[in-house]
């Protein structure tokens, strides 16, 4: 696997989704910065979380416009795999790679903890290493992790698989409780239709190490090595 | 005509004595630009008058101590040619006029005092101080500071990890938002502040110059009074995003070889870092101030040389390096100005479009500043409490339920979930602990850091309040199974012209000082904040303390939570059930009073080795115990761990409660096989540590000399205080 | 009856939002933008009962739409 990491003025978790790829892949990904108007010859794109432009105006929105981004809608729209998480989600999002938005907390702050998610469609190049209905626990930290899209958008996804996870309690029930942020449907992530773009709030490379407390996180990054080598 | 008033004089907070001290300096009368430059590096905060000769008494040195007091932060060596630069500061004033705003800017400060020096911030914590929770503001400024953290410090990228958050009444008036930054960098690439190098140029980068703050440094020196909530100065903003750019910035210009000295500019901007920089290096410096990249319209000298916007920096480059500088900012879009440059006249010279609009001598002026020996009346130790003289008709049980739900116990998860405290990936040991740790990025060491102080110890007895709270750091560093190295102090009064606060400045200095000498634990940064009274009423005296402490194999640490069931539980340390100043006493018994614990540091010492030594050897349970006793510290270990334990009170204790929530100091719980016990017990003899079993792990409930409760109702009312109590106000 | 409300940073307060979008509106080839500034609009619609004076609204703003320490606003009311 050849992979990239974006990096736009305000990301912040950059090094851990360098670390967290390092760690399944053996080596490091290349840092790409956002200024950038080509990308290396890759399969496998990272944009990581943080505050690109301090989340100013909207979540993603100006670095959704980046000249990078220009590249990794056509790579992406070619079939390489894209993996955005939190602020990264929120970036693909609003460059269109992926239905919906995200939209500010239900209970309207930041929230730092554990989440469990249920592995909706373990089908894919992301989730392969999971098992379908399987509940995992991954760290969120976003402000703006509500997820929303309207009726017809929402049931295109339930009807295509593309929902990857869904917010549950530690024993895999999809509960109202468990929606830590207000998300329709308790969607964590998702995927595009082609299933080679996906968007999660979560973050796996945050438990991808023992000594952090977990390793939920690291079969997501195992999978893609396996399918892209 | 002069235009310098007595009363401009006193506006600029400089009383008539200092007036004609700058008179002679000047030999003239000096200008307007010249006057505000006077009154701010002669502040409180700037020039510490009113603490310097008590903080030149601290123990600052020891061999893994590469810089003390005196710089933006202090430095220690954790080998492997790496360092550990820290500092803890104040941004109380700003966060009681404008929380948000406020909390925000105090975290930007800090950690621009820290990647100053070449590190890579690694860590934030913060200790605030609220007035009571049913007083009228308590909750906005809660819920106003712990945004502002959470939004300045979650966008840098800098995990949030430890703290403390305590109410009382004597901060209704004046809340403390104290922020420490915590940075790792190489030892042989530390970046220092005094400027060298005749005709270097003097470099601006950063964020533009606005007139955020003018005289927010004389602010902070001054006593608030009922109508100051009107006299508000221009709040300063904080830009997170620009501070991330510029961290990133700095971190990368200083890869480039190009700086022979860096200071952020904070409290009093320009002024301060251009002067403290020409004064270190004694060498003079001549500023364009027309040069200076400004965000408004029609700003004057004085203005540009006092304020305070943020996300700013100040650096002397080496000769003809200036383009690989700009290419850098040019890089991450920040501002960049060459605004001056040294020379060898030992004086400031200030120039807006050619013409000198200032001119001043920076050694006289740095040397004249001024030194108080404020007179103090010593703080006389109020009398023992006895403990079968205190009445509480209150069972065990409940009174542990009240303690466990009362604001100053319960749960802060509320405010610690609303930080990033797992970015960077390195966050090992996570809040709620007794200490933090964290991991020394790509390597199997780790920090451990956390933040302390007990006010109302402090206000009982000075001298030993100061005392235990640098046992309580070394404590909470040495319960993860750290060695604590140093300290920083942040040291939060009343106002020191009134003698009886002075007198709480000096004994808790001399405490603080004593225990870091026994302790061999330096202070090696530090920052004052006094005049936190409003109409005459100080805060309890409140000097936090924040400690550092490393882990040499982050594999051998130990958690607060009981992990087993059947293990037996250990007190280490003397229990005799000291209840003056507890908060038993204050909350069970409406006593806020009596002579506080007294700390035997020697004993601190001995029990702090064993209790490293016997983590290392594998003890992964471990808690000291503080406020609330035994009884708090086990609920506190069963609730972590979702564990009960059953705990007997020893045959020959006359006062059960005095027994389980004494405060008695130097003690920790720990968790050995039950098997073991009675070996480790004759071990910790051998060591000189008092060793006590005191019962064991196991159930579903925390059960205290007989009479029990459930686990998870304590958790219940541990975790449901504070989210209840901030909903109430939505 | 119908109140709106614009809410305004005062002027010389730093506007860190207003920096980075006219930073991207530049990066995005729009030329001619000078400074932005960002304010909120905040619309309410008013029953008959509330006493519907501009000074009521006023206090609004004080205690709560706005942050009065730095940013100002303005009200305007429509039928």
């Amino acid at each position: 696997m050849k992979a990239a990491v974006i990096v736009f003025p305000g990301s912040n978790c950059d090094r851990d989704m360098m670390v967290g790829i390092e760690h399944s892949l053996g080596r490091k990904p290349e840092m790409v910065w956002h200024k950038e108007t080509e990308l290396p010859d890759v399969d496998f794109i990272a944009i990581p979380g943080g505050f690109s432009y301090g989340d100013y105006l909207r979540c993603g929105a100006m670095s959704a416009h980046s000249p990078i981004m220009q590249e990794v809608i056509k790579k992406a729209n070619e079939g390489v795999r894209v993996l955005g998480v939190c602020n990264g989600f929120q970036i693909l999002t609003e460059a269109g790679l992926l239905p919906g938005v995200l939209m500010r907390n239900a209970k309207l702050k930041f929230i730092c903890k554990d989440a469990h998610l249920k592995v909706e469609n373990a089908q894919t190049d992301f989730t392969a290493n999971y098992t379908q209905g399987q509940a995992i626990r991954i760290p969120v930290a976003h402000h703006d992790g509500n997820y929303f899209a309207a009726d017809d958008v929402l049931k295109g996804l339930e009807d295509n698989n593309q929902v990857a996870f869904r917010y549950c309690d530690e024993a895999g029930n999809v509960t109202e409780e468990a929606n830590i942020n207000g998300s329709r449907n308790n969607i964590a992530g998702v995927f595009n239709e082609n299933k080679n773009v996906l968007g999660m709030m979560p973050h796996p490379e945050r438990l991808c190490d023992p000594q952090l407390g977990g390793t939920d996180g690291k079969p997501l990054f195992d999978a893609l090595v396996e399918a892209l080598s | 005509m002069s235009e310098i008033t007595m009363d401009v004089v006193k506006e600029h907070g400089l009383s008539e004595d200092e007036w004609k001290l700058c008179l002679e300096i000047m030999g003239r009368e000096p200008n307007l630009n010249e006057l505000g430059i006077f009154s701010v590096m002669w502040s409180e905060h700037c020039s510490y008058k009113s603490s310097k000769k008590w903080l030149k008494t601290l123990p600052t040195e020891a061999p893994w101590v590469i810089c003390g007091p005196g710089e933006n932060a202090g430095i220690i060596d954790i080998g492997d040619n790496q360092a550990i630069i820290f500092k803890m500061e104040s941004h109380n004033h700003p966060s009681y006029i404008e929380p948000y705003q406020g909390a925000a800017t105090g975290v930007g400060g800090i950690l621009r005092d820290v990647f100053t020096m070449g590190a890579r911030p690694i860590c934030n914590l913060n200790a605030l101080r609220f007035g009571e929770v049913d007083h009228e503001k308590t909750r906005h400024l809660v819920s106003g500071v712990v945004s502002g953290i959470s939004g300045y410090g979650n966008c840098v990228g800098v995990p949030t990890v430890a703290g403390e958050c305590e109410f009382h009444k004597s901060y209704n008036g004046n809340n403390l938002v104290n922020a420490m930054a915590v940075g790792l960098a190489d030892s042989d690439k530390i970046f220092y502040s005094a400027a060298a190098g005749v005709g270097n140029p003097v470099v601006y980068f950063g964020s533009k110059t606005g007139r955020d703050g003018i005289h927010g440094a004389t602010m902070a020196s001054a006593e608030f009074t009922e109508d100051s909530e009107e006299k508000r100065p221009t709040v300063q903003v904080g830009d997170p995003f620009t501070e991330k750019l510029l961290i990133e910035a700095t971190l990368e210009l200083m890869e480039t070889g190009s700086i022979v000295a860096i200071q952020d500019m904070g409290a009093a901007g320009l002024t301060s870092s251009s002067f403290e920089m020409a004064s270190k290096g004694g060498v003079g410096v001549e500023l364009e101030l027309d040069q200076v990249p400004m965000r408004e319209e029609g700003m004057t000298p004085y203005e540009l040389m006092l304020s305070e916007s943020q996300e700013r920096m100040l650096v002397i480059l080496k000769p003809g390096m200036e383009d690989i500088a700009k290419a850098v900012m040019d890089k991450w879009d920040l501002e960049f100005a060459v605004i001056g440059k040294l020379t060898d006249t030992g004086n400031m010279v200030l120039k807006w479009h050619g013409e000198v609009v200032g001119d001043l001598p920076i050694d006289p002026l740095a040397l004249a500043s001024p030194e108080y020996d404020r007179p103090w009346v010593k703080t006389e130790r109020p009398a023992e409490v006895v403990a079968n003289e205190v009445e509480s008709n209150i069972g065990r049980i409940d009174a542990l339920k009240t303690l466990i739900a009362h604001p100053n116990f319960a749960s802060k998860r509320w405010i610690w979930e609303q930080y990033d405290h797992m970015v960077m990936n390195d966050t090992v040991g996570r809040p709620g602990g007794d200490s933090a740790v964290i991991r020394v990025h790509e390597t199997n060491k780790g920090i451990a850091v956390t933040s302390d102080c007990t006010p109302r110890y402090c206000y009982q007895d000075p001298h030993e309040g100061g005392k235990q709270i640098v046992a309580e750091t070394y404590r909470n560093i040495t319960a993860v199974g750290a060695q604590p190295l140093a300290v920083t102090d942040n040291l939060n009064f009343g106002n020191p012209e009134r003698p009886e606060i002075m007198g709480q400045i000096v004994g808790c200095i001399e405490g603080i000082g004593e225990a870091c000498r026994a302790l061999d634990y330096p202070i090696v940064s530090g920052n004052v904040s006094l005049y936190n009274e409003t109409n005459g009423q100080g805060i309890l005296p409140t000097p936090t303390l924040g400690a550092v402490g490393l882990i040499k194999d982050i594999d051998k640490c130990a958690t607060v939570a009981f992990k087993e069931e059947g293990k037996a539980v250990v007190v280490l340390g003397e229990t005799k059930g000291w209840l003056g100043a507890s908060r038993y006493l204050e909350i069970i018994c409406g006593r806020e009073e009596g002579a506080p614990p007294m700390v035997d540091l020697a004993a601190e010492l001995k029990t702090g080795n064993f209790v490293r030594a016997e983590i290392l050897g594998g003890v992964d349970t471990c808690h000291d115990i503080s406020d609330g006793g035994i009884a708090v510290a086990v609920a506190e270990m069963a609730m972590a761990g979702n564990i009960g334990c059953s705990i007997d009170i020893p045959a020959n204790v006359d006062q059960a409660y005095a027994w389980l929530f004494g405060e008695d100091q130097g003690r920790y719980i720990v968790t050995v096989d039950a098997d073991k016990a009675d070996a480790f017990v004759i071990k910790a003899g051998e060591a000189g540590v008092t060793a006590n079993i005191i019962g064991k792990t196991g159930g579903t409930e925390v059960v205290l000399g007989g009479e029990a409760v459930a686990v998870a109702e304590l958790k219940n009312l541990h975790e449901n205080w504070m989210p209840t109590y901030m909903a109430a106000g939505e | 009856m119908k109140a709106k409300v614009h809410v305004t940073l005062k002027n010389g307060v730093l506007d860190p939002q207003g920096k980075a979008v006219e930073h991207a509106l530049g990066t995005l080839g729009f030329a001619g933008v000078g400074e932005v500034r960002i304010g909120k609009y905040i619309e309410l619609e008013l029953t008959d009962e509330a006493e519907k004076t501009k000074e009521n609204i006023e206090n609004m703003c004080k205690q709560l739409l706005a942050n009065t320490v730095i940013e100002n606003f303005d009200v305007e009311i429509v039928e």
